[in-house]
């Protein structure tokens, strides 16, 4: 509820030209998927391993009679996971009609940034992250990653045809 | 495209096809009313909702089609060729309009008058007339025909039906009702003048009568029917004949009925009905199945649904059976038995029967008989066999490919048939039936067959198989190369009568839905594919397996049997260079894990729980490969809804999908074909079932005494023990050096010493010596440990594969064992170890011939070497007929060592007729048994041997041979 409020809040202040972000945690990095794109927000669930399956891929899921799989986002950019996939949050998005969860660490508030307020990545940024990331938005106190569904998921969906 | 049209489409679509195959059955069956009313019914909607839509040149091609059809009906036309060939014309190129009325959404531009010129002239009689009669005379036909046909009836009544509602006072009122009404009108004209089945147009009126209309409505709509049919230009005359309809009375049958009309259905209709338009629907569904048309789409979700409704059902079981008493139990059984009936009664919503897929295989026959002026008749039966619809469009084109082969290069012309003594007639069969779970269809003909020499051929040009192999296959397995890939190309189509052609593909459709395919023929007598297909892929039944604390789902399909293993004790498993085999009663099983396979951690809290537990072996089956899962636990088996795999993971090969237990987790679905892909990539496992398969063929009851020891590389060994002197067990300290060679002084001569691996030993410490005395000379076989003498039937399951001093591997005190070959340990340690012996016994004279009469590969193998090392030239017979004609084809002989027991004629036979023959009558025949007692030798010596060895000491057998050898020289002498 609170979150709900506190979106409403923004968009007013900030007029229409903003965007509204569901906030999250990946190994103390703050990062951003857009609201729209988020289908559902899990508490830590039993997941299957999926042997054989890339190392990103940390199961599958049952959500209601669907099966969805699982992407360990630490894996995916290259953080240590081990005991992550126990506890982590599912952030669920669909890619191509299908559903996946993104395990995180933590998942936040919604919040509504100003459009004219994305920057580009630092070309610094490790590889792994530039490529997931779409932009980044300086807040207060933190910097948030804009996360880019398409290529998280493109990426670990393409990649097996061998 | 608007819905009425999209579902005339559907409609048409769905009447042609029916259409294609009756009128192909009504040349066989000219004389079948029903079929022939049918037939005519659905070309006569199909004309008339034509007429509705504005669809001219459908109507009318449709139309010229039912005029020939209704004189047929009316048994004024014979069903000739001509009149099949001209009616399947019409339908063709019905079929090309309304395709391209499905593509564009509108008739396309073009002419159909030499069509209906033809059916004209064939409705007329008529066979080569000239389209002289092409614009229909006035004043000919019925009054039906004059009244505009069933288009012209419908559009008078439209017209009536408007100008009756714009007119009347209750018009308004009556709006809704009025498409009724036209419809029931129209149809009431078409009865009463073409005296179909339905509701006569009296009784139409009276029904409106009785439902309270008034007279002045009546009349009303009676003056507007006139008025209808005036405006379309029917003449005055005919529009009071018309009027005059509406009043004649039920009782009076209409006089223009034709004596058909009796072989119709009877009515039984009931016009006190409200509404006028029940009737209509009664009289259309006549004869008919009451169907709905339902897009697939909703189906699929339909079943969608009721899958997750069989998991949280599934799911609710599994809480109740934690909670034991609950007041849910009864809902929730209640619930468990409605779900269970839902889900069958959904899964009938998918389930079609066969005969849709067959639908158009008539016509192609009849076709395809006319090209090529083959007389071939189509039987099929079992058409209302039903299956998943998912799985009748898989085996659609299988299907019709098939046949069309049977028909084409199956069936002989007819000239040839006759000369074969077959009947004129080639018959290709279909049939599908339901066996258990499965389909099974069969596509059979009684044509020319395939011969098996020519696939041969194929095969060798083509490379798919040596001679070798070949040598060793059943005709049956020969044939099933027909669907090999590499046999459809161009050259195998015409030199082997293109049989080959895409079988491959079929067989891989047929395969891709977990079907098999099986092909047989015999040359001259025909052919025979046989299908075996799963019902549903929707729902499977599995077993759950759980490895390193991981469940899978393993299709029961495939599962044989289940065996448990007790890790401790562990009997019947073994390693073959790493490889775990199981000894599954009389064969060896290659193993795999499945903690390997799908590269599982082998976590060391879970191989130790698991080492004093027990494992599990799930005996699988793929095709013809039979081998054994290993898996730690084996739970209970669950119906399943199978899921596709996700996109990023459908390369993996193992899953054939995924599924939700009743418990909520997610587990991955096995599939078979890909574990067993996952086996056989490693050769050894492949080896052990190919080696499985002959190793059947020979005999196992000889029971043999063998030596079973350790060496090297720990695996048990064993040698038969008649080959060994003595044991000893020697410090290997004490062994010396003589030149190459380590030797022992023992007994007072020089034993050398050599390892499993031929190098001479040079290794420190106690060790037992297996010792092969011969005459004066020893040989020392170092070992690590004896470990038992075992009596075991000798079945080699494993040969040698080329690893040197290894004959093969059998099973022996239920331990895959390697049987050492000592006659090759024997020539490494000394290579004159035979060569002195050979100069004795033979002198100067130079090689013996030896015939070998054995079924048994094991002693062939002990004794070939053994013999040609000694100096004999050896020729192995594998049972007493081959030795026969050997001898009778001129092979000179000197001695002949031969088996009793063998399959077919026994030793005892053999010598017998070898005697009896003079040119064989007396060479020394030794017999070579295992039978040892007294009785037995004196048989055999009756019996005409000329001395007996036992199979305990193969070794006396150069003995015996040496001496037979003197004693002929002896005899000759004498001579």
């Amino acid at each position: 509820m609170s979150t709900a409020l506190h979106r409403t809040a923004s968009t007013t202040a900030a007029g229409a030209t903003t965007e509204d972000y569901v906030t999250m945690t990946i190994g103390g990095q703050s990062f951003g998927i857009p609201v729209l794109n988020v289908r559902d927000v899990l508490s830590p669930q039993v997941i299957t391993r999926i042997p054989l399956a890339a190392p990103e891929i940390a199961g599958s899921l049952n959500l209601r009679g669907r099966i969805v799989t699982a992407i360990n986002m630490r894996t995916r950019l290259g953080l240590p996971s081990e005991g992550f996939v126990e506890r982590a949050m599912a952030v669920v998005v669909e890619h191509d009609d299908e559903p996946f969860s993104l395990l995180v660490d933590e998942v936040g508030e919604v919040l509504s940034v100003p459009l004219q307020r994305r920057e580009s990545v630092p070309a610094t940024l490790d590889e792994r992250w530039r490529e997931v990331s779409q932009g980044i938005y300086r807040l207060d106190d933190r910097l948030l990653l804009v996360l880019s569904v398409t290529s998280v998921l493109g990426a670990i969906c393409a990649a097996p045809i061998h | 495209m608007d819905d009425l049209l999209k579902d005339f489409l559907a409609e048409t679509c769905e009447a042609l096809d029916l259409l294609d195959s009756e009128i192909v059955e009504l040349e066989q069956r000219p004389g079948d009313p029903a079929l022939l009313g049918s037939i005519f019914r659905v070309m006569h909607t199909i004309k008339g909702t034509c007429g509705f839509l504005g669809l001219p040149r459908l109507e009318s091609v449709a139309h010229a089609a039912e005029d020939v059809l209704g004189r047929v009906r009316d048994g004024e036309l014979a069903v000739s060729h001509d009149v099949i060939s001209q009616v399947l014309v019409a339908l063709d190129r019905i079929k090309e309009l309304v395709a391209s009325l499905g593509a564009t959404g509108g008739e396309p531009a073009g002419e159909d008058r030499e069509i209906i010129d033809a059916l004209r002239r064939i409705a007329n009689g008529e066979t080569a007339a000239p389209a002289s009669t092409a614009p229909a005379p006035e004043k000919q036909g019925s009054l039906f025909d004059r009244a505009g046909a069933a288009s012209g009836i419908d559009t008078a009544c439209e017209l009536a039906c408007a100008g009756f509602a714009a007119k009347s006072a209750d018009g308004a009122e009556l709006e809704p009702e009025l498409l009724k009404l036209q419809f029931a009108l129209a149809k009431g004209f078409e009865v009463a003048l073409q005296s179909t089945p339905g509701i006569d147009i009296a009784d139409v009126l009276t029904c409106l009568t009785d439902n309270g209309w008034t007279e002045e409505d009546i009349a009303l709509l009676e003056t507007e029917i006139g008025q209808g049919f005036r405006s379309l230009g029917v003449e005055e005359e005919d529009v009071a004949a018309l009027l005059a309809l509406l009043h004649r009375g039920a009782q009076d049958a209409p006089q223009a009925a034709p004596p058909l009309q009796t072989e119709q259905e009877p009515v039984v209709a009931a016009p006190a009905s409200a509404n006028p338009s029940t009737e209509k629907h009664d009289a259309a569904a006549q004869g008919q199945t009451q169907t709905l048309r339902v897009n697939i789409n909703v189906l699929e979700d339909l079943m969608t649904l009721v899958s997750e409704l069989v998991l949280t059902r599934n799911q609710l079981l599994q809480i109740m059976r934690s909670h034991g008493d609950s007041p849910f139990a009864a809902p929730l059984q209640r619930l468990n038995q409605v779900t269970t009936e839902l889900q069958e009664s959904v899964m009938m919503t998918r389930m079609q029967p066969i005969g849709n897929a067959w639908g158009k295989l008539p016509r192609l026959v009849r076709d395809l008989s006319q090209e090529v002026g083959k007389k071939i008749e189509l039987v099929m039966t079992g058409a209302d066999t039903e299956l998943d619809r998912q799985i009748l469009e898989s085996i659609r084109d299988p299907l019709t490919h098939m046949v069309r082969n049977s028909a084409d290069h199956g069936i002989e012309m007819a000239a040839d048939r006759l000369a074969a003594g077959k009947p004129e007639h080639g018959t290709v069969e279909l049939s599908a039936r339901h066996e258990g779970g499965h389909i099974v269809v069969v596509v059979s003909d009684d044509g020319r067959g395939l011969p098996t020499a020519r696939i041969r051929e194929k095969v060798l040009t083509n490379g798919l198989a040596t001679e070798i192999q070949l040598e060793g296959m059943s005709e049956q397995q020969i044939q099933q190369f027909i669907f090999r890939p590499g046999f459809s190309t161009a050259a195998a189509v015409t030199s082997v009568s293109g049989r080959g052609v895409g079988m491959d593909v079929v067989r891989n459709n047929i395969e891709k839905i977990g079907g098999i395919i099986e092909f047989q023929s015999t040359e001259g007598v025909g052919s025979r594919f046989t299908i075996k297909i799963p019902l549903t892929l929707a729902i499977v039944s599995a077993l759950i397996v759980e490895c390193e604390g991981e469940r899978f789902a393993l299709p029961q399909n495939s599962v044989v049997e289940l065996v448990r293993i007790n890790r401790a004790t562990s009997k019947g498993l073994d390693n073959i260079n790493g490889h775990p085999v199981y000894r599954l009663r009389d064969r060896l099983l290659p193993l795999v894990s499945l903690c390997e396979i799908l590269g599982l951690p082998q976590t060391g809290s879970a191989a130790e729980t698991s080492e004093t537990d027990s494992m599990y072996v799930v005996v699988s089956q793929v095709g013809a490969f039979t081998f054994g899962i290993i898996v730690d636990k084996v739970f209970d088996t669950e119906e399943i809804v199978v899921k596709p795999v996700s996109r990023c993971m459908r390369h993996i090969s193992c899953f054939s999908g995924t599924t939700i237990l009743g418990d909520g987790r997610v587990i991955m679905i096995l599939d078979p074909n890909g574990l067993a892909s996952a086996v056989s990539a490693s050769p050894h496992a492949e080896a052990a079932t190919l080696a499985g398969n002959t190793g059947r063929g020979s005999r196992r009851d000889e029971a043999v005494s063998m030596l079973v020891f350790e060496a090297r590389d720990g695996g048990p060994k064993a040698v038969p023990l008649s080959l060994v002197a003595r044991l000893e067990e020697t410090d290997l300290a004490t062994a010396e050096k003589a030149g190459s060679l380590t030797v022992l002084q023992y007994r007072g001569g020089l034993m050398p010493l050599i390892d499993l691996d031929g190098n001479p030993a040079e290794r420190k410490g106690r060790h037992p010596i297996l010792v092969f005395v011969d005459g004066q000379r020893m040989l020392g076989l170092v070992v690590d440990r004896v470990v038992d003498i075992v009596d075991a039937p000798l079945d080699l399951q494993l040969s040698g594969g080329g690893r040197p001093g290894t004959l093969g591997s059998a099973i022996i005190a239920g331990a895959a064992t390697d049987i050492v070959d000592t006659v090759y340990y024997l020539r490494q340690s000394n290579t004159n170890w035979f060569e002195v012996k050979t100069e004795s016994p033979f002198g100067a004279e130079g090689e013996r011939n030896v015939l070998l009469v054995e079924d048994s590969a094991f002693f062939r193998n002990l004794l070939i070497p053994m013999l040609t090392v000694a100096g004999y030239s050896v020729t192995v017979a594998e049972h007493a007929e081959a030795a026969i004609s050997l001898c009778k084809d001129g092979g000179n002989f000197d001695v002949i060592v031969s088996d009793i027991e063998m399959p077919g004629l026994s030793g005892f036979d053999l010598v017998r007729t070898l005697r009896a023959d003079e040119r064989t009558s007396a060479v020394p025949i030794v017999a070579f048994s295992s039978h040892a007692n007294p009785k037995d030798i004196a048989r055999g010596r009756e019996a005409g041997f000329t001395d007996y060895v036992t199979k305990l000491d193969p070794t006396a057998l150069l003995n015996v041979l040496s001496r037979t050898h003197t004693e002929e020289n002896h005899k000759e002498d004498a001579a």
